[in-house]
């Protein structure tokens, strides 16, 4: 759905620590280095998935552009403008273009105020409609997410799961955002309420012409709704490609077990593939490996992957990947697993 | 050679609340052979995890209450046991592994004691044997050093690790039956392997029968030999794991295969979404609980609840309709 290849947001070298203090006087004895140098582009109209095991930084990476944390160092351009360097009022106004949907729909919306206050929100923030106009514009969005504008009035104890998450999605098109930063928003959600919001996402996509950063570790899901993907691994990105390219002929090595991982509604699909099943957990982010972060759990790692963060390169046109081996033939799957297993 | 280890019939569980009474599970049958893994399928408010803890007998009562049925295990009915008996199977013979690691082990209690525990008390083994065969166990499940780590704390353990424990817990007095609900679902993909793996192996290497509780059919696909479909409370669908990928007949199991994106497809197409939300569980069924959200609902389907009928050898299906050829289905 890649309309143009106008770039709407630009990341450059991204890192958000956050300090550990320890001790009587809150000594900063350390930091926990949750993004740690990520850079990418998401042209207009387009998905990017952003895709990792908890812990690996996503969330913390999409909040970053929202400005919800101050980035520890880095830009984050939205068009021309770096969102980064901007003081706070002017910021608050650039909030319009830039909106967030979150992940649980429990948590996100305010128990005590109703449909119409939690999607009005943000138009009296802005002071852009006032009275009637207001309900006009809050039933106009209710009708937009497929919501029944009758239940205006209602609060969001009466509504289920995915009606809630449709109520998150009504305030953040409030005010016609031109990208949206999508915080995991199906997850918390039963599995054939899930195809309904995903269809949905991609319905408002079409006719509003929307620019997504859909935040997920749901690797069919991400395939699914996405124009390409990256991959995290505890604070960066390890592989970004288009998504048939990432999930056809995936080079890290990283991308491979996670893929070979996700589980396949079909019985057959296990006796025909031998997956690769990566031992030990992710390491801690407060000391993350020395080199590559992944050499610690990666069956290619030797001491080339010891000396230094590999660089971020392009391997193919749109594809990228930060891995020294990934340019070597690649290994199939079984050799991979036989190998592990010795 | 397979015989038969338990035989749930008519199972019924209901919960007094100040709203009503909700009709969790109404009249679920299953049977479980020696060996065999079956999985339970469906989406939250199913009763998929009720019904199983209703036959450990660990629904609190009241606001709970066992209605009906009867869950035949070796010969005795778990729902008629005195407390005492049915202490000595839970843990013991039948063992459950709960979904949220972290809130099933005790935080103030080291992994060893934990351990110790089932073993001490169902097979009377010492301080000295429980502590020995603790460490078999952690390394059973893959945990390294494990005569370490049997001093450490649950919060020092990873998520993964943490159900690697609960599954050596449960498998500590060498059970019949292992209740695993949704063990997998806290945690991430690769580690979720991890454990559907170890849960393969062990499985070989013991020999026990499981119960798979998930609401994903892409894990209950890698593990189970045979499949049971949750829907409002009843059984829905019942099938051979590869029987019913090739051939859902349930218009629920149907819609939820569909919504599902393919890894493997490449083009870009809609998912099929069922419409509508699951029902409430207020009122007592007489029609099928699907209904409402079925795309081929007769007006049978309103005036009377399917009753699981037979269409092929070892496949049921609780359906008037058949959606393969349109005709409708009768009781006999």
């Amino acid at each position: 759905m890649q309309n143009n290849d106008e770039t709407l947001i630009r990341v450059e070298d991204l890192k958000v620590h956050f300090p550990i203090y320890r001790g009587v006087i809150r000594r900063q004895v350390g930091s926990v280095k949750a993004v740690d140098g990520v850079s990418f582009e998401i042209h207009k109209g387009e998905t990017l998935g952003l895709v990792g095991e908890s812990g690996c930084g996503k969330t913390t990476t999409g909040r970053a552009i929202v400005q919800l944390y101050k980035p520890t160092a880095g830009h984050i351009f939205f068009q021309d403008t770096d969102l980064v360097s901007l003081k706070e009022e002017p910021m608050r106004l650039m909030r319009q273009k830039i909106q967030m949907i979150f992940q649980d729909p429990y948590a996100s919306l305010n128990p005590r105020m109703t449909v119409r206050d939690i999607v009005a929100e943000p138009l009296v923030a802005f002071g852009l409609e006032t009275g009637k106009q207001i309900d006009d514009r809050v039933k106009e969005l209710m009708h937009l997410v497929r919501l029944d504008p009758d239940f205006i009035y209602r609060f969001p104890h009466e509504f289920s799961g995915g009606q809630r998450q449709r109520i998150g999605i009504a305030r953040a098109l409030s005010l016609n955002p031109d990208f949206i930063v999508c915080d995991e928003p199906i997850s918390a959600l039963d599995v054939s309420i899930q195809a309904q919001i995903v269809n949905l996402f991609e319905d408002l996509q079409k006719e509003l012409n929307l620019t997504y950063l859909f935040i997920a570790h749901d690797l069919s899901m991400v395939r699914h709704i996405s124009d390409r993907v990256a991959v995290m691994y505890l604070g960066i990105i390890v592989e970004l490609a288009d998504r048939n390219e990432i999930y056809e002929n995936p080079l890290h090595p990283y991308t491979k077990a996670l893929l070979s991982a996700i589980p396949v509604p079909d019985p057959e699909h296990y006796r025909k593939n031998t997956r690769i099943i990566m031992e030990g957990d992710v390491p801690s982010p407060v000391n993350p490996p020395s080199g590559c972060r992944f050499r610690t759990r990666c069956p290619l790692a030797d001491q080339e992957c010891e000396k230094g963060r590999p660089e971020f390169r392009e391997i193919k046109p749109g594809h990228f990947v930060e891995c020294f081996k990934a340019e070597l033939p690649t290994r199939s799957k079984e050799v991979l697993t036989e190998e592990k297993s010795l | 050679m397979t015989s038969e280890l338990l035989n749930v019939q008519g199972l019924k569980t209901q919960f007094n609340t100040p709203e009503g009474v909700v009709h969790a599970v109404n009249g679920v049958d299953f049977k479980l052979n020696e060996g065999e893994t079956l999985g339970i399928v469906g989406e939250s408010g199913c009763g998929k995890s009720v019904s199983m803890l209703s036959i450990l007998r660990l629904i609190q009562q009241p606001p709970g209450k066992i209605v009906a049925g009867k869950a035949m295990f070796k010969g005795k009915d778990l729902l008629q046991m005195t407390n005492d008996e049915i202490r000595h199977v839970r843990g013991g013979q039948i063992s459950m592994i709960f979904q949220d690691p972290m809130t099933s082990l005790n935080p103030v209690m080291t992994i060893g004691k934990q351990l110790a525990e089932p073993l001490m008390l169902h097979l009377g083994f010492t301080q000295e044997q429980a502590r020995a065969r603790s460490i078999e166990l952690l390394e059973q499940v893959g945990i390294p050093r494990a005569g370490d780590r049997l001093k450490d704390y649950p919060h020092q353990y990873s998520g993964g690790m943490r159900q690697r424990v609960m599954i050596a817990m449960a498998l500590s007095c060498a059970p019949q039956i292992v209740i695993a609900d949704e063990p997998t679902t806290a945690l991430d993909v690769t580690i979720q392997a991890q454990i559907v793996d170890l849960v393969i192996r062990l499985r070989e290497e013991v020999g026990m029968a499981i119960i798979w509780i998930t609401h994903d059919l892409g894990v209950v696909a890698s593990i189970a030999h045979r499949v049971n479909v949750m829907y409002g409370g009843f059984v829905i669908e019942e099938a051979l794991i590869d029987e019913l990928y090739r051939r859902p007949s349930h218009p629920y199991t149907i819609g939820l295969l569909g919504s599902l994106p393919q890894v493997q497809t490449v083009g870009r197409k809609r998912l099929y979404s069922i419409d509508g939300m699951p029902p409430m569980l207020y009122k007592e069924p007489h029609s099928c609980p699907f209904a409402p959200r079925c795309k081929w609902v007769i007006e049978k389907c309103r005036m009377e609840n399917p009753p699981l009928l037979p269409i092929e050898e070892g496949h049921r299906v609780a359906c008037w309709v058949n959606i393969e050829d349109g005709s409708v289905r009768d009781a006999e």
